[in-house]
Protein backbone atom coordinates (compact mmCIF):
# COMPACT_ATOMS: atom_id res chain seq x y z
CA UNK A 1 0.00 0.00 0.00
CA UNK A 2 1.44 3.30 -1.09
CA UNK A 3 1.59 6.24 1.30
CA UNK A 4 -0.99 8.92 1.65
CA UNK A 5 -1.57 11.72 -0.79
CA UNK A 6 -0.94 15.26 0.36
CA UNK A 7 -3.98 17.15 -0.82
CA UNK A 8 -4.98 20.77 -0.52
CA UNK A 9 -8.03 22.51 -1.89
CA UNK A 10 -7.54 26.25 -2.04
CA UNK A 11 -10.08 28.96 -2.81
CA UNK A 12 -9.03 32.58 -3.31
CA UNK A 13 -10.30 33.65 0.07
CA UNK A 14 -9.19 30.73 2.17
CA UNK A 15 -7.80 27.23 2.24
CA UNK A 16 -10.78 24.89 2.20
CA UNK A 17 -9.11 21.57 2.84
CA UNK A 18 -5.61 20.48 3.60
CA UNK A 19 -4.30 17.16 4.78
CA UNK A 20 -3.23 13.63 3.99
CA UNK A 21 -5.78 11.47 2.23
CA UNK A 22 -6.05 8.17 0.35
CA UNK A 23 -7.68 9.30 -2.85
CA UNK A 24 -9.17 12.35 -4.53
CA UNK A 25 -11.60 12.26 -7.44
CA UNK A 26 -11.94 15.43 -9.47
CA UNK A 27 -13.75 16.56 -12.63
CA UNK A 28 -11.18 17.44 -15.31
CA UNK A 29 -12.20 19.21 -18.50
CA UNK A 30 -11.28 16.10 -20.46
CA UNK A 31 -12.87 13.64 -18.08
CA UNK A 32 -13.03 12.82 -14.43
CA UNK A 33 -9.94 11.46 -12.83
CA UNK A 34 -8.82 10.01 -9.54
CA UNK A 35 -5.50 10.70 -7.92
CA UNK A 36 -3.69 8.35 -5.56
CA UNK A 37 -0.37 8.85 -3.85
CA UNK A 38 2.67 8.94 -6.16
CA UNK A 39 0.67 9.92 -9.21
CA UNK A 40 2.61 11.02 -12.29
CA UNK A 41 2.84 14.82 -12.44
CA UNK A 42 0.21 16.49 -14.53
CA UNK A 43 -1.92 19.56 -14.65
CA UNK A 44 -5.45 20.03 -15.85
CA UNK A 45 -8.21 22.57 -15.89
CA UNK A 46 -11.38 21.59 -14.03
CA UNK A 47 -15.01 21.69 -15.00
CA UNK A 48 -17.69 22.73 -12.60
CA UNK A 49 -18.41 19.67 -10.52
CA UNK A 50 -17.67 17.73 -7.41
CA UNK A 51 -14.40 16.81 -5.84
CA UNK A 52 -14.54 13.77 -3.61
CA UNK A 53 -11.92 13.23 -0.98
CA UNK A 54 -11.60 9.69 0.30
CA UNK A 55 -9.67 8.96 3.42
CA UNK A 56 -10.11 5.51 4.94
CA UNK A 57 -13.82 5.05 5.32
CA UNK A 58 -14.62 8.74 5.43
CA UNK A 59 -15.62 10.61 2.33
CA UNK A 60 -16.06 14.34 1.89
CA UNK A 61 -17.46 16.08 -1.13
CA UNK A 62 -16.83 19.62 -2.30
CA UNK A 63 -18.48 21.51 -5.10
CA UNK A 64 -15.91 23.40 -7.11
CA UNK A 65 -16.36 25.94 -9.81
CA UNK A 66 -13.59 26.72 -12.26
CA UNK A 67 -10.05 25.99 -11.37
CA UNK A 68 -7.02 23.82 -11.83
CA UNK A 69 -5.59 20.68 -10.44
CA UNK A 70 -1.85 20.41 -10.17
CA UNK A 71 -0.30 17.05 -9.39
CA UNK A 72 3.33 17.07 -8.38
CA UNK A 73 5.42 14.52 -6.51
CA UNK A 74 4.69 16.68 -3.47
CA UNK A 75 0.97 16.06 -3.76
CA UNK A 76 -2.19 17.39 -5.32
CA UNK A 77 -3.31 20.99 -5.19
CA UNK A 78 -6.64 22.17 -6.50
CA UNK A 79 -6.99 25.86 -7.10
CA UNK A 80 -10.69 26.59 -7.32
CA UNK A 81 -12.43 29.84 -8.01
CA UNK A 82 -15.17 28.75 -5.64
CA UNK A 83 -15.26 25.74 -3.36
CA UNK A 84 -17.88 24.74 -0.84
CA UNK A 85 -18.34 21.56 1.08
CA UNK A 86 -21.45 19.53 0.36
CA UNK A 87 -23.07 18.40 3.57
CA UNK A 88 -22.46 14.68 3.88
CA UNK A 89 -25.62 12.63 3.89
CA UNK B 1 -7.59 86.56 27.01
CA UNK B 2 -10.43 84.11 27.22
CA UNK B 3 -12.68 84.08 30.24
CA UNK B 4 -12.74 81.15 32.64
CA UNK B 5 -16.00 79.90 31.23
CA UNK B 6 -14.66 80.01 27.69
CA UNK B 7 -11.64 78.01 28.75
CA UNK B 8 -13.83 75.42 30.46
CA UNK B 9 -15.80 75.03 27.26
CA UNK B 10 -12.64 74.70 25.22
CA UNK B 11 -11.32 71.95 27.51
CA UNK B 12 -14.66 70.17 27.29
CA UNK B 13 -14.63 70.20 23.52
CA UNK B 14 -11.08 68.88 23.29
CA UNK B 15 -12.07 66.11 25.70
CA UNK B 16 -14.97 65.00 23.56
CA UNK B 17 -12.75 65.06 20.46
CA UNK B 18 -10.32 62.85 22.31
CA UNK B 19 -13.10 60.41 23.11
CA UNK B 20 -13.95 60.15 19.43
CA UNK B 21 -10.38 59.62 18.28
CA UNK B 22 -9.85 57.04 20.99
CA UNK B 23 -12.96 55.13 19.94
CA UNK B 24 -11.92 55.25 16.28
CA UNK B 25 -8.49 54.01 17.24
CA UNK B 26 -9.98 50.96 18.92
CA UNK B 27 -12.36 50.30 16.05
CA UNK B 28 -9.46 50.49 13.60
CA UNK B 29 -7.42 48.08 15.74
CA UNK B 30 -10.23 45.53 15.71
CA UNK B 31 -10.77 45.90 11.98
CA UNK B 32 -7.05 45.69 11.35
CA UNK B 33 -6.94 42.32 13.04
CA UNK B 34 -9.71 41.04 10.81
CA UNK B 35 -8.19 42.53 7.67
CA UNK B 36 -4.86 40.93 8.49
CA UNK B 37 -6.47 37.54 9.01
CA UNK B 38 -8.28 37.89 5.72
CA UNK B 39 -5.12 38.86 3.88
CA UNK B 40 -3.34 35.96 5.53
CA UNK B 41 -5.92 33.38 4.45
CA UNK B 42 -5.83 34.60 0.85
CA UNK B 43 -2.10 34.04 0.71
CA UNK B 44 -1.92 30.27 0.01
CA UNK B 45 -3.97 30.65 -3.16
CA UNK B 46 -1.94 33.57 -4.49
CA UNK B 47 1.31 31.82 -3.67
CA UNK B 48 0.31 28.58 -5.33
CA UNK B 49 -0.97 30.49 -8.34
CA UNK B 50 2.36 32.29 -8.72
CA UNK B 51 4.24 29.00 -8.48
CA UNK B 52 2.05 27.35 -11.11
CA UNK B 53 2.43 30.29 -13.47
CA UNK B 54 6.17 30.43 -13.03
CA UNK B 55 6.27 26.74 -13.79
CA UNK B 56 4.15 27.10 -16.91
CA UNK B 57 5.81 30.27 -18.15
CA UNK B 58 9.17 28.57 -18.13
CA UNK B 59 7.84 25.96 -20.54
CA UNK B 60 6.07 28.22 -23.01
CA UNK B 61 8.27 29.54 -25.79
CA UNK B 62 8.41 33.19 -26.85
CA UNK B 63 6.10 33.34 -29.86
CA UNK B 64 3.36 31.18 -28.50
CA UNK B 65 3.23 32.95 -25.18
CA UNK B 66 -0.11 34.59 -24.43
CA UNK B 67 -0.03 38.36 -24.59
CA UNK B 68 -1.03 38.76 -20.97
CA UNK B 69 2.25 37.13 -20.10
CA UNK B 70 4.56 38.45 -22.79
CA UNK B 71 2.97 41.83 -23.34
CA UNK B 72 2.05 43.34 -26.69
CA UNK B 73 5.63 44.17 -27.54
CA UNK B 74 4.96 47.87 -27.10
CA UNK B 75 4.83 50.12 -24.08
CA UNK B 76 3.00 53.07 -25.51
CA UNK B 77 -0.27 52.75 -23.66
CA UNK B 78 -0.25 52.61 -19.91
CA UNK B 79 -3.13 51.77 -17.68
CA UNK B 80 -2.63 52.85 -14.09
CA UNK B 81 -4.81 51.41 -11.37
CA UNK B 82 -4.67 53.32 -8.11
CA UNK B 83 -6.06 51.76 -4.94
CA UNK B 84 -6.73 53.73 -1.79
CA UNK B 85 -9.39 53.69 0.87
CA UNK B 86 -12.88 55.08 0.66
CA UNK B 87 -12.48 57.08 3.81
CA UNK B 88 -10.08 59.53 5.30
CA UNK B 89 -8.93 59.98 8.90
CA UNK B 90 -5.97 57.77 8.25
CA UNK B 91 -3.06 60.20 8.24
CA UNK B 92 -1.09 60.20 5.02
CA UNK B 93 -2.43 56.87 3.84
CA UNK B 94 -4.44 58.10 0.87
CA UNK B 95 -2.25 61.00 -0.14
CA UNK B 96 0.94 58.93 -0.09
CA UNK B 97 -0.42 56.46 -2.62
CA UNK B 98 -1.88 59.22 -4.74
CA UNK B 99 1.40 61.11 -4.71
CA UNK B 100 3.36 58.03 -5.78
CA UNK B 101 0.88 57.39 -8.58
CA UNK B 102 0.93 61.02 -9.66
CA UNK B 103 4.70 61.05 -9.93
CA UNK B 104 4.60 57.98 -12.13
CA UNK B 105 1.79 59.35 -14.27
CA UNK B 106 3.65 62.63 -14.79
CA UNK B 107 6.81 60.81 -15.84
CA UNK B 108 4.85 58.67 -18.24
CA UNK B 109 3.13 61.67 -19.76
CA UNK B 110 6.43 63.53 -20.03
CA UNK B 111 7.79 60.54 -21.96
CA UNK B 112 4.93 60.78 -24.41
CA UNK B 113 3.03 57.72 -23.27
CA UNK B 114 -0.71 57.36 -23.30
CA UNK B 115 -1.98 57.12 -19.75
CA UNK B 116 -5.38 56.05 -18.55
CA UNK B 117 -6.45 55.61 -14.99
CA UNK B 118 -8.75 53.32 -13.06
CA UNK B 119 -9.55 54.50 -9.55
CA UNK B 120 -10.27 52.08 -6.75
CA UNK B 121 -11.62 53.80 -3.67
CA UNK B 122 -13.39 57.10 -3.43
CA UNK B 123 -10.32 59.01 -2.28
CA UNK B 124 -8.36 58.45 -5.49
CA UNK B 125 -11.17 59.84 -7.50
CA UNK B 126 -11.18 62.95 -5.32
CA UNK B 127 -7.41 63.21 -5.51
CA UNK B 128 -6.88 62.58 -9.22
CA UNK B 129 -9.97 63.88 -10.97
CA UNK B 130 -8.89 67.48 -10.80
CA UNK B 131 -5.56 66.82 -12.53
CA UNK B 132 -6.38 63.94 -14.80
CA UNK B 133 -10.17 64.00 -15.08
CA UNK B 134 -10.06 63.25 -18.79
CA UNK B 135 -7.88 60.17 -18.26
CA UNK B 136 -9.96 58.54 -15.58
CA UNK B 137 -11.92 55.64 -17.05
CA UNK B 138 -13.81 54.46 -14.07
CA UNK B 139 -14.03 54.55 -10.30
CA UNK B 140 -14.74 51.55 -8.15
CA UNK B 141 -15.98 52.18 -4.66
CA UNK B 142 -14.99 49.72 -2.02
CA UNK B 143 -17.86 50.53 0.28
CA UNK B 144 -20.24 48.94 -2.24
CA UNK B 145 -19.08 45.68 -0.72
CA UNK B 146 -19.38 44.85 2.90
CA UNK B 147 -16.46 42.48 2.87
CA UNK B 148 -13.68 42.59 0.31
CA UNK B 149 -13.79 39.36 -1.61
CA UNK B 150 -13.65 37.93 -5.08
CA UNK B 151 -16.80 39.91 -5.90
CA UNK B 152 -14.85 43.14 -5.29
CA UNK B 153 -11.83 42.14 -7.34
CA UNK B 154 -13.68 40.62 -10.27
CA UNK B 155 -15.16 43.73 -11.91
CA UNK B 156 -11.80 45.48 -11.67
CA UNK B 157 -9.99 42.55 -13.26
CA UNK B 158 -12.67 42.27 -15.93
CA UNK B 159 -12.29 45.91 -16.86
CA UNK B 160 -8.52 45.54 -17.08
CA UNK B 161 -8.84 42.45 -19.27
CA UNK B 162 -11.37 44.24 -21.44
CA UNK B 163 -9.10 47.26 -21.92
CA UNK B 164 -6.21 44.97 -22.70
CA UNK B 165 -8.16 42.94 -25.23
CA UNK B 166 -9.38 46.14 -26.87
CA UNK B 167 -5.78 47.20 -27.32
CA UNK B 168 -6.11 50.19 -25.02
CA UNK B 169 -3.37 49.07 -22.70
CA UNK B 170 0.09 47.64 -23.16
CA UNK B 171 1.25 47.87 -19.58
CA UNK B 172 -0.93 47.73 -16.50
CA UNK B 173 0.47 48.98 -13.21
CA UNK B 174 -1.26 48.91 -9.88
CA UNK B 175 -0.52 51.32 -7.06
CA UNK B 176 -1.38 50.31 -3.51
CA UNK B 177 -0.07 50.47 0.04
CA UNK B 178 2.04 47.51 1.00
CA UNK B 179 1.47 46.46 4.57
CA UNK B 180 4.92 46.44 6.06
CA UNK B 181 3.85 46.66 9.66
CA UNK B 182 1.13 48.28 11.70
CA UNK B 183 3.05 51.52 11.77
CA UNK B 184 4.52 51.42 8.29
CA UNK B 185 2.66 51.23 5.00
CA UNK B 186 4.61 51.73 1.83
CA UNK B 187 3.05 52.99 -1.40
CA UNK B 188 4.12 50.40 -3.95
CA UNK B 189 3.66 49.99 -7.69
CA UNK B 190 2.97 46.49 -8.93
CA UNK B 191 3.03 45.51 -12.56
CA UNK B 192 0.10 43.31 -13.52
CA UNK B 193 0.53 43.10 -17.28
CA UNK B 194 2.76 41.78 -18.70
CA UNK B 195 2.77 39.32 -15.84
CA UNK B 196 5.89 39.35 -13.78
CA UNK B 197 6.99 35.81 -13.19
CA UNK B 198 8.14 35.26 -9.68
CA UNK B 199 11.70 34.10 -10.09
CA UNK B 200 11.87 33.12 -6.45
CA UNK B 201 9.32 30.35 -6.76
CA UNK B 202 11.21 27.11 -6.48
CA UNK B 203 10.89 24.90 -9.55
CA UNK B 204 8.88 21.80 -8.88
CA UNK B 205 11.07 18.77 -8.53
CA UNK B 206 9.62 16.11 -10.76
CA UNK B 207 12.13 13.36 -10.14
CA UNK B 208 12.71 13.21 -13.86
CA UNK B 209 9.05 12.61 -14.73
CA UNK B 210 7.44 14.59 -17.52
CA UNK B 211 4.66 17.01 -16.73
CA UNK B 212 1.47 16.30 -18.62
CA UNK B 213 -0.99 18.98 -19.49
CA UNK B 214 -4.67 18.61 -20.13
CA UNK B 215 -5.60 20.56 -22.29
CA UNK B 216 -2.41 22.01 -23.77
CA UNK B 217 0.03 24.20 -21.88
CA UNK B 218 -0.99 27.26 -23.88
CA UNK B 219 -4.69 26.75 -23.25
CA UNK B 220 -4.18 26.37 -19.52
CA UNK B 221 -2.04 29.46 -19.41
CA UNK B 222 -4.62 31.33 -21.44
CA UNK B 223 -7.29 30.80 -18.79
CA UNK B 224 -4.93 30.93 -15.86
CA UNK B 225 -3.54 34.39 -16.57
CA UNK B 226 -6.79 36.36 -16.35
CA UNK B 227 -7.54 34.46 -13.18
CA UNK B 228 -4.13 35.38 -11.88
CA UNK B 229 -4.96 39.05 -12.37
CA UNK B 230 -8.08 38.60 -10.27
CA UNK B 231 -6.14 36.82 -7.58
CA UNK B 232 -3.48 39.48 -7.50
CA UNK B 233 -6.02 42.26 -7.34
CA UNK B 234 -7.81 40.51 -4.51
CA UNK B 235 -4.56 40.05 -2.63
CA UNK B 236 -3.68 43.69 -3.18
CA UNK B 237 -7.08 44.92 -2.06
CA UNK B 238 -6.91 42.89 1.09
CA UNK B 239 -3.44 44.12 1.86
CA UNK B 240 -4.48 47.65 1.07
CA UNK B 241 -7.34 47.31 3.50
CA UNK B 242 -5.04 46.10 6.24
CA UNK B 243 -2.73 49.03 5.50
CA UNK B 244 -5.63 51.42 5.70
CA UNK B 245 -6.65 50.29 9.16
CA UNK B 246 -3.03 50.29 10.27
CA UNK B 247 -2.64 53.87 9.09
CA UNK B 248 -5.92 54.86 10.65
CA UNK B 249 -4.91 53.31 13.94
CA UNK B 250 -1.64 55.22 13.91
CA UNK B 251 -3.29 58.48 12.96
CA UNK B 252 -5.93 58.15 15.65
CA UNK B 253 -3.34 57.22 18.22
CA UNK B 254 -1.47 60.42 17.42
CA UNK B 255 -4.64 62.44 17.55
CA UNK B 256 -5.54 61.02 20.94
CA UNK B 257 -2.10 61.84 22.26
CA UNK B 258 -2.23 65.37 20.87
CA UNK B 259 -5.61 65.90 22.46
CA UNK B 260 -4.19 64.69 25.76
CA UNK B 261 -1.30 67.17 25.54
CA UNK B 262 -3.67 69.94 24.64
CA UNK B 263 -5.96 69.12 27.56
CA UNK B 264 -3.15 69.23 30.11
CA UNK B 265 -1.79 72.50 28.70
CA UNK B 266 -5.25 74.06 28.79
CA UNK B 267 -5.99 72.75 32.26
CA UNK B 268 -2.75 74.23 33.58
CA UNK B 269 -3.58 77.56 32.01
CA UNK B 270 -7.11 77.40 33.39
CA UNK B 271 -5.97 76.62 36.93
CA UNK B 272 -3.41 79.43 36.91
CA UNK B 273 -5.99 81.85 35.78
CA UNK B 274 -8.48 80.72 38.40
CA UNK B 275 -5.81 81.00 41.09
CA UNK B 276 -4.91 84.50 39.93
CA UNK B 277 -8.54 85.50 40.05
CA UNK B 278 -8.98 84.15 43.58
CA UNK B 279 -5.84 85.96 44.71
CA UNK B 280 -7.07 89.22 43.25
CA UNK B 281 -10.43 88.81 44.97
CA UNK B 282 -8.76 88.09 48.31
CA UNK B 283 -6.54 91.15 48.03
CA UNK B 284 -9.59 93.24 47.27
CA UNK B 285 -11.48 91.86 50.29
CA UNK B 286 -8.52 92.44 52.64
CA UNK B 287 -7.91 95.90 51.26
CA UNK B 288 -11.63 96.65 51.73
CA UNK B 289 -11.57 95.38 55.37
CA UNK B 290 -8.48 97.43 56.21
CA UNK B 291 -10.08 100.57 54.83
CA UNK B 292 -12.88 100.19 57.33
Amino acid sequence: MAGKLNFSLVAPEREVFSGLVDQVDAPGVEGDFGVLADHAPFMTALREGQVTVINGSSRRTFTVKGGFADVTPAGLTILAEEATEVATA
Amino acid sequence: MASLKEMRNRIGSVKSTQKITKALNMVAAAKLKRAQDQAESARPYAKKMAAVIANLAAGVSGDNAPRLLAGTGSDKKHLVVVATGDKGLAGGFNSNVIRAARERINTLIANGKDVRIIAVGRKVRDGLTRLYGDKLIRTFELSDHKVIGMATAEPIADLIAQEFEAGNADVVTLFYSRFQSVISQVPTPKQLVPAVVDGDAPPVDLNGAVYEYEPSEEEILETLLPRNIKTQILAVLLENQASFFGAQMGAMDNATRNAGDLISALTLQYNRKRQAQITTELIEIIAGAEAL
